[in-house]
């Protein structure tokens, strides 16, 4: 009996040395302790830079480049515009009181036209790299403006709407 | 000593094979999982997409799951057949009647088989079929919004199982029955089974444009077993195949009594026949009872109709339309090669498949090379429409599917084995072991006319040891097979859920783009929808409360409502404002005793609350949707049923 389990024991061996021998081929990584490199961390400025919220030359990033806005307000347009708005916006902006987000009324006059098309067409890349709306975000409790998926003629509507809002 | 020598020479020799097995092979095609690229073709990098779509039935889960092949990855769980607590189907006021039968609401059934759409004998990705077993019905679901669309209830049936295939054109998903039945039912002695007991196969036709279901007609066949079925193709388009078992038409131990005789039939229906018979008024209309359910893409609503008729055919009316072609071995499936040219009846008590020639067939027919006949219906002679056989291909043949090279790919469920051969030679050219015994296998494409033959799964019914054990009860084994060379190769083993029976496969690329992201919010006609948040509101209508809210990142609207008393019914009628893609927003009332909605975006969707006890209960947000998803929540008082307390709701106002 004790022949069998001592002959156990090397078939055992046998196997392991059987099986093992690709791994014996693989070079060992070389761990060592101590030796990572130390990254410098900065501290993140607790108050970073305020984008002055009135700037007429900022564009905005987006789709729209140039906007000159006629003269004359287009009824037709404003209609539309306040339909959509008040289906895809009014959950978050009041017209004339900041709510969720801020009020349109008077937008116009702190910002350029194209900067005000693309925050709503593009939302999610202005929060992220435009300053005045990463500012506007920290101001409005950090509630990231949502991507309503309008066509841009849909948000061109919904700005001739904001031009009626005094 | 002796036997202790013996004991060690056994264990040196099993030593020798097992230590040799991983170094030694060459042969590429036995190599399995072990091959070292297996790894690299079922591997989808992050971000990439896999080729294949494949919608898995869910056997006894009552719903559809879609995966991605080759990586074998699971995407979603499409609720069919059974409530589904996750996004509220089958719980919410608009779905509710999607589960409505003659026998009234049923939370479940016995997914089967799917099938998708085609035109022209290949795959148009814009529906896909699946049969509900228990209780005889058949949905389709719409590949756009990967939402089950519409069931239809089959009456006459019973056990729904040589279901839900599609002819090449889609005109008509077939449905037949697996328990024959009185029809129409009637309170007699089960002992009267014989003669007296029928088989419907019914013929469900297809509008082309919107996919909307109705039942054409209704063969009424011979009260045997109806289990399998296949439409024609190419040259055999218009016939439409049905396997049989229990021609003996045994009403008790049919695992015995029916097995007795040595052939069964293949039924073939020569349905453009009937089809020119009941547009030119044939068939006969009987009185019936039968759920129709549609559910609007636009109201986001299902309404449920019931059906009071049903159009039925004698097959002894229509000469030349039905004919019984004997099979050996109470056949399980039966499939129809890309061309049209084979049947192939798969003898689930025998080694051997038969494979029926279309064109012998037709000659038969012709020719009236009759062996008697069952019931009135013409019995083929045997040998006169057999092509040939592939002998001894293994034990328990179930099902075929084929690739575009001319093989087909047999499962044999009780050797295990997925078994490759030519289907003009009838040579088996390779097999493959399956882990553990394989039901059905499915190729994408390859229940069509241009099979894409890069790919086979495995669906096993048995899985053991494959993955860490939970328990008694383990998920259902796939396996994927690559069948690109002249071998096959296992190249990865994945968990399904429920109990697979057939799937079906489509390269992405057909559905991908079509795949629809939200609903348009201008689009929503829900007739309980709040299009803008300053209509949302809260009436009564006696005991009746409707709260039509709104949801978008990341406030309901209203979130304050009191005025609510002990016993109302109250009917959250929610409508998601979002229009990006993949946010929902999901909603939750403590206490409610159905479930949550998960509300697309610009889609409405209603959940019944009956609060019991007096107090103030919140609700909130169950879809992690923003940075603020934890603010998501709003509050309502609930006030004893004497109560005076005034309707009211509101959101950030004091």
């Amino acid at each position: 009996m004790k022949y069998i389990f001592k002959s156990l024991f090397f078939l055992g061996l046998a196997l392991l040395v059987s099986c093992g021998g690709k791994e014996d081929k693989k070079e060992k990584e070389e761990i060592q302790l101590g030796n990572y490199q130390k990254n410098e961390v900065k501290e993140p400025d607790a108050s970073p830079p305020q984008a002055s919220l009135i700037d007429m030359s900022n564009k905005g990033i987006g789709p729209v480049k140039n906007l000159e806005l006629p003269e004359n307000i287009d009824q037709g347009m404003v209609t539309k515009g306040k339909a959509i708005f008040d289906s895809k916006c009014l959950a978050c902006h009041k017209p004339h009181k900041k709510f969720i987000g801020p009020a349109p009324a008077g937008v116009l006059d702190r910002r350029s036209p194209e900067w005000v098309m693309n925050m709503m067409l593009n939302p999610n890349e202005m929060i992220l790299k435009d300053p005045i709306a990463q500012q506007l975000l920290i101001e409005h409790n950090g509630s990231p403006m949502a991507n309503q998926n309008l066509s841009e003629e849909e948000a061109r509507q919904i700005l001739e709407y904001f031009r009626t809002l005094k | 000593m002796k036997k202790s020598i013996k004991i060690i020479a056994s264990l040196l020799l099993a030593t020798g094979l097992f230590s040799c097995n991983n170094s030694e092979q060459k042969n590429e095609g036995n190599r399995g999982a072990l091959a070292s690229n297996a790894a690299e073709k079922v591997y989808v990098a992050p971000g990439e997409h896999d080729e294949f779509y494949a919608f898995l039935s869910g056997g006894y889960s009552g719903n559809l799951t879609v995966y991605g092949l080759p990586s074998g990855r699971m995407f979603k769980e499409i609720p069919v057949f059974s409530q589904f607590p996750t996004s509220g189907y089958g719980y919410s006021e608009e779905t509710k009647p999607m589960l409505n039968t003659s026998h009234g609401f049923i939370p479940w059934d016995d997914l089967h088989h799917p099938d998708i759409s085609q035109t022209n004998g290949k795959l148009d990705g814009r529906w896909i079929f699946v049969n509900g077993n228990n209780t005889p019905r058949i949905a389709k679901i719409d590949l756009k919004t990967f939402e089950t669309t519409e069931i239809i209830e089959v009456p006459n049936s019973a056990g729904n199982h040589s279901s839900s295939f599609v002819t090449e054109n889609t005109e008509y998903v077939v449905a037949g029955t697996r328990f024959s039945v009185p029809i129409p039912q009637e309170d007699i002695a089960i002992k009267e089974y014989k003669g007296k007991f029928k088989g419907s196969l019914s013929f469900i036709s297809v509008d082309p444009e919107e996919g909307h279901m109705e039942i054409k007609f209704q063969l009424i066949m011979p009260g045997f077993d109806y289990d399998l079925s296949h439409p024609g193709r190419g040259k055999s388009h218009g016939w439409f195949f049905f396997t049989t078992y229990n021609t003996e038409e045994a009403n008790s131990l049919l695992e015995v009594n029916a097995s007795q005789n040595d052939k069964d039939f293949i039924a073939a229906v020569n349905w453009k026949k009937i089809e020119e018979y009941v547009n030119n008024g044939g068939g006969k209309k009987m009185p019936a009872n039968y759920a129709h359910n549609i559910y609007d893409d636009k109201t986001h609503t299902a309404t449920s109709t019931m059906k009071k008729e049903v159009l039925v055919v004698d097959p002894l009316e229509v000469p030349g339309a039905v004919f019984f072609l004997p099979t050996p071995k109470s056949p399980h499936g039966v499939d129809v090669n890309p061309s049209g040219d084979y049947i192939i009846g798969n003898g689930k008590l025998s080694a051997d498949l038969t494979v029926h020639s279309f064109d012998k067939m037709i000659d038969a027919i012709e020719n009236k090379k009759y062996d008697g006949e069952a019931y009135g219906i013409p019995i083929l002679n045997f040998e006169d429409i057999l092509a040939g056989t592939v002998k001894q291909a293994g034990l328990g043949p179930l099902h075929t599917e084929f690739d575009d090279n001319g093989n087909g790919y047999t499962t044999f469920f009780i050797s295990s084995e997925l078994v490759k051969w030519n289907v003009e030679t009838r040579e088996v050219i390779d097999r493959q072991p399956n882990y553990y015994s394989v039901g059905h296998v499915m190729i994408p494409g390859g229940n069509s006319r241009e099979p894409f033959g890069k790919y086979a799964i495995a669906l096993n019914k048995i899985t053991k040891d494959r993955y860490l054990p939970t328990g008694p009860e383990l998920e259902h084994s796939a396996q994927l097979f690559d069948i690109s060379g002249e071998k096959m190769e296992l190249l990865l083993d994945f968990p399904t859920h429920g109990e697979p029976h057939y799937a079906a496969g489509i390269p992405a690329e057909i559905i991908k783009e079509n795949s629809q992201k939200i609903y348009k919010l201008a689009e929503n006609e829900n007739e309980y929808a709040t299009l803008s948040p300053a209509d949302a509101r809260v009436e009564r209508d006696g005991n009746k409360v409707h709260i039509y809210m709104t949801t978008i990142r990341s406030h309901f609207t209203p979130d304050n409502i009191e005025g609510i008393k002990v016993g109302d019914k109250v009917y959250f009628h929610v409508t998601n404002h979002e229009q990006d893609f993949d946010v929902p927003h999901g909603f939750a009332m403590i206490g409610a005793n159905n479930a949550e909605l998960l509300i697309m975006p610009g889609q409405t969707k209603t959940l019944l609350w009956e609060p019991k006890q007096v107090g103030v209960w919140p609700f909130y947000c169950t879809d992690f949707c923003s940075a603020l998803h934890q603010e998501m929540q709003g509050y309502i008082r609930v006030s004893p049923q004497s109560s005076n307390i005034e309707l009211s709701w509101s959101l950030g106002e004091d």
